[in-house]
């Protein structure tokens, strides 16, 4: 047992009040990331020099009687496609696969000002399309509750490294599902925040409009001083909120009394019994916790998938055209530039990248762009219309979180359009910019975690913390992360071959 | 061009704008550093990076808008999708079908008037260095990128098909160039690439109102290439015509050396820009704030300056449109020495003369006219005017002022320009009458043609010395007190 599984808060805690050596702490970190990681593969890249010195530094702070914030000592994992300084940072992408920025992501920046120390880089899916890291050129991470199943996606690495107990923070990024969706797999929490309340800047981008950082933990307190440490205006990135980051933690433990919760009818249909199920249970328990809840019709979300699989590659091939060769990266040499171009792009791509960017390519297309790019706009403003209208007579949402608890490996790389369906619950609400949470809530089929989503208005995070928080009291603890001590139940890859690595 | 055609031409202007920084970094704006010294994450376009707006760049934008009198609306800035080495993110932003001011238009010295379709802000690209013979992409064995261009904010300013010939088309450039100038957004060095045209040439017949085929010409960096380049291509299309042709759409490279316009893509290589709305930035809305800031520092636009100059000299406004002394005009406005002569003139100088002097010798050093003080020009003018200096002599004192400095007086004297006394001229133009007996009498008998080689003979013998006016009139007493003792 170490202070690791205590969490977030009692390891700032235990630091600024020189309880604990942060050092010890990363010392504790890098010890069982060394003994397990081999088998999960969470990390790409671990830092330990750096996380040695910052904790150090820390130790120094509080020796010296400097406090060194409110996430002193408290080592976190991000997601390979947040640029650190003088640290490799690939997208899990050849394409990318030696590039070290020569800055650091404002969020990097915000969580050394908290006195966090980074720790390592984790995997994801290439350019963080994907929803279960199988798309990683690295390889992929396997789910610590089963390693026969897949850990979701993208953020697939940050998720499995917070439930295998390898660090009690981490961060990833939000397209489409890829915080939430693997947080409801690997039974932790996951916070998408509103689009514009964390800085992009620094953030590899995938879907411009869409992709937005947030934070993983075991349990919600955590996740929400994570959330607040790294939120607030950002001039570097001009979609940022003109706003102080938001108070998230003092109001988490004021309860759902009175909270009007409506539970979206059009999911559970589109969901396994097991996740259905723990959605209706989650409801049942913010009623019984003095919430008023109700079922509401928002037939439009059941749109979003088709919407955002236009917009999102649209973008991606847009942001992705930048890979050419020239600058850095990878460079397959030709006679020619573009043939240089074209050869560098086919091999430093992989599959699923390469689909969605031909996509994303069509779709902006002279005499297309209406039909597709432009459809898809329109059908994005009628998601945003029907929230708003749920909103007048609801403070929260509820709603399942996956179709399924995590699948195995190679179950879903056959079809694309299967893997797609992985965010059917997931998309509307990066659609509308909205703030969404997965809780872990419940076991399903073959005692996996499953989550609920939590869904709330713009910069709605206190209130939709607050619901997320009292789920996380009324779910059995045996739901949730991490599992450190417990049977990691390993199991040989179900179909080895079929990962495309 | 063939009997009963018409050019038709519309410009595209780029103009680099004149502000610190580029348009989404902070990285410095500037010409000829070291290459690649002026670049950072944003204008590199490394992964990551976001834009952020210059809100310099938004005023000087607005300022270019409502100096063409266009309407200043909400604009949101568009991806334009292509690959070129010389650009980071292998898509520009740039603004598409909302750009910041719609609408407008130029009216030109010669009384014509352009319009204008939109001023809209974009980034500009990298410079590639295609090493090779050729200079070009095609042959080079390598090239070369500086990314200290990528970014730095420009204004395009699209006209209507409203231009008619090679010549119309330099007047609207280089009247265009004034405003940018005067607007303070741009230095309008062209040599510098600080305004770049692309222009789109068709031809038809004159009298229809229907657009004939066009190529756009793109690479035209001076007023001379866009000259030549103009006619060339419309001489090149008319040839087409008048051989059973016809015109098929294209974009075309200007061969400066060459002389010649030469294919770069055909209609069915054109790109497909996919341009769609830029998710990294916000709409810009011009508040009131951003108004306000844009009005400040705007200088008289050129139009107002010729009708100034006009004023003082006393001639109607149109009279500027051509002639010499519209020529005058327009120089010592592109050189911004219609202050210097203004100013003369209210310190008493004679208008016409002082325009004169601006236009012609204030011309070869106008960074050094623009310094002068207005009354000591003024002083220069007036001992000119009074007979005291004559037109070579106060072109020298006028030199020497610009370069040194000075009193016009004192550097007269000093270069031994006193003025030639009346008795010393007097004996000069007796012994000139006295040399030359035969012209002297055709002279006196009324023939003037034959005063230019008596006039040239006394200011050649006085070194120069001797005012050509007050030379006239002595001969002129000499002739008249002639007729007078014979009548
Ligand atoms: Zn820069």
């Amino acid at each position: 047992m170490s202070i690791l599984d205590d969490g977030v808060v009692a390891i700032a805690e235990a630091v600024r009040t020189g309880t604990v050596r942060a050092s010890d702490i990363v010392d504790d970190t890098l010890e069982r990331i060394d003994a397990g990681d081999a088998d999960l593969h969470c990390f790409l890249t671990v830092m330990a020099d750096h996380a040695r010195e910052r904790a150090a530094e820390i130790d120094a702070a509080v020796q010296a009687g400097v406090d060194p914030g409110p996430l002193a000592g408290v080592p976190v994992a991000l997601k390979d496609n947040l640029c650190t300084k003088g640290t490799l940072t690939t997208c899990s992408s050849k394409i990318l696969g030696n590039w070290v920025p020569p800055y650091d992501a404002t969020v990097v920046e915000r969580l050394r000002a908290a006195g966090a120390i980074v720790v390592g880089k984790t995997n994801l899916d290439e350019f963080a399309m994907g929803s279960s890291t199988e798309n990683s050129a690295f390889g992929p991470t396997r789910n610590p509750w089963d390693t026969s199943r897949v850990p979701g996606g993208s953020s697939g690495g940050s998720a499995a490294a917070v439930a295998a107990g390898f660090v009690p923070l981490a961060l990833g990024s939000d397209t489409g599902g890829s915080i939430r969706q693997p947080a409801s797999l690997c039974g932790v929490v996951g916070v998408k925040p509103t689009y514009g309340l964390v800085s992009r800047y620094g953030l590899i981008a995938f879907a411009s409009s869409l992709d937005q950082i947030g934070t993983f933990a075991s349990t919600v307190e955590d996740a929400a001083l994570g959330l607040e440490a790294i939120a607030g205006h950002d001039p570097l990135d001009s979609t940022s909120f003109d706003r102080a980051a938001p108070s998230l933690v003092e109001s988490l433990f004021e309860g759902v009394a009175g909270m009007r919760v409506g539970v979206i009818d059009e999911f559970a249909a589109e969901v396994s019994p097991s996740c259905a199920a723990a959605t209706f249970a989650a409801a049942e328990a913010l009623s019984a916790a003095g919430a008023k809840v109700e079922r509401v019709s928002v037939p439009e979300v059941l749109h979003g998938l088709a919407a955002y699989y236009v917009i999102a590659p649209a973008e991606a091939s847009s942001n992705l055209a930048r890979y050419d060769g020239v600058r850095y990266g990878l460079r397959v040499d030709a006679p020619d530039v573009a043939t240089m171009n074209a050869l560098t792009r086919g091999a430093g791509f992989g599959l699923e990248v390469r689909r969605r960017i031909m996509i994303g390519t069509y779709a902006l297309s002279a005499g297309y762009y209406d039909e597709y790019y432009g459809q898809a706009q329109r059908v994005r403003t009628l998601v945003a219309r029907a929230f708003e209208r749920a909103y007048r007579d609801f403070d929260v949402l509820l709603a399942p979180m996956t179709p399924s608890v995590a699948f195995a490996f190679g179950e879903k790389t056959k079809n694309p359009l299967d893997m797609y369906v992985s965010d059917v619950c997931a998309v509307p609400s990066n659609l509308a910019g909205h703030p969404a949470v997965s809780v872990p809530f419940a076991l399903g089929e073959a005692d996996m975690p499953v989550g609920v989503q939590v869904l709330a208005p713009a910069l709605g995070e206190a209130v939709m913390l607050r619901t997320a928080m009292a789920l996380e009291t009324a779910a059995p603890r045996n739901a949730r992360a991490p599992i450190v001590g417990r049977d990691p139940r390993p199991r040989p890859l179900a179909t080895e071959g079929a990962i495309d690595a | 061009m063939p009997e009963g055609f018409e050019t038709v031409i519309g410009l595209e202007v780029h103009c680099e704008l004149s502000t610190a920084t580029k348009l989404f970094c902070s990285c410095a704006n500037a010409f000829g550093d070291e290459p690649n010294s002026n670049v950072c994450p944003v204008c590199l376009g490394l992964p990551g990076s976001l834009p952020v707006l210059n809100r310099r760049a938004v005023e000087f934008a607005i300022r270019i808008g409502q100096a063409l009198g266009g309407d200043i609306r909400p604009s949101i800035f568009h991806r334009k999708n292509y690959f070129y080495p010389d650009m980071p993110k292998d898509y520009q932003i740039s603004q598409y079908d909302q750009p910041i001011s719609s609408g407008g238009r130029l009216a030109l010295p010669d009384g014509s008037v352009v319009g204008i379709v939109r001023a809209h802000m974009e980034e500009d690209t990298g410079k590639s260095t295609h090493i090779g013979e050729s200079g070009r992409i095609h042959g080079a064995s390598h090239s070369l990128v500086d990314y200290n261009r990528a970014g730095v904010p420009l204004v395009e300013i699209v006209s209507e098909p409203d231009i008619r010939s090679a010549e119309q088309a330099r007047l609207y450039v280089s009247e265009l160039r004034a405003v940018l100038v005067a607007t303070g957004a741009s230095d309008g060095r062209m040599e510098e690439g600080s305004l770049r045209v692309d222009a789109n040439v068709s031809i038809r017949p004159t009298g229809t109102t229907d657009l004939g085929t066009r190529c756009e010409v793109k690479n035209l960096n001076s007023l001379r290439s866009l000259v030549r380049a103009i006619s060339y291509e419309a001489e090149r299309q008319s040839a087409l015509i008048a051989g059973g042709g016809t015109v098929s759409q294209q974009t075309r490279h200007w061969d400066e050396g060459g002389g010649v316009t030469q294919l770069l893509r055909s209609k069915e290589e054109a790109y497909d820009y996919r341009y769609f709305p830029e998710p990294d930035l916000v709409p810009l809305v011009p508040d009131d704030s951003l108004l306000s800031a844009a009005a400040a520092g705007v200088g008289k636009m050129p139009s107002e300056r010729r009708q100034s100059l006009a004023e003082l000299l006393g001639v109607p406004g149109e009279a500027l449109a051509a002639g010499p002394v519209a020529d005058q005009a327009q120089t010592v406005i592109e050189l911004d020495l219609d202050g210097l002569v203004i100013g003369a003139v209210a310190c008493g100088a004679d208008a016409h003369l002082a325009l004169a002097r601006a236009a012609n010798e204030g011309a070869s050093k106008a960074e050094g006219a623009r310094r002068l003080d207005a009354g000591t020009f003024a002083g220069l003018i007036k001992l000119e005017s009074g007979g005291i200096l004559s037109a070579t002599q106060s072109k020298a004192v006028l030199s020497v002022l610009i370069d040194e400095g000075g009193e016009p007086a004192e550097i007269a004297r000093r270069l031994g320009f006193e003025a030639m006394g009346q008795s010393d001229l007097d004996e000069l133009v007796d012994s000139v009458i006295a040399a030359n007996p035969d012209e002297w009498r055709r002279y006196q008998e009324g023939d003037d043609k034959i005063s230019g080689f008596l006039l040239g003979l006394v200011m050649r013998q006085s070194s120069g010395k001797a005012n050509g006016k007050l030379v006239k009139d002595t001969f002129d007493l000499r002739r008249h007190a002639g007729t007078a003792s014979q009548g």
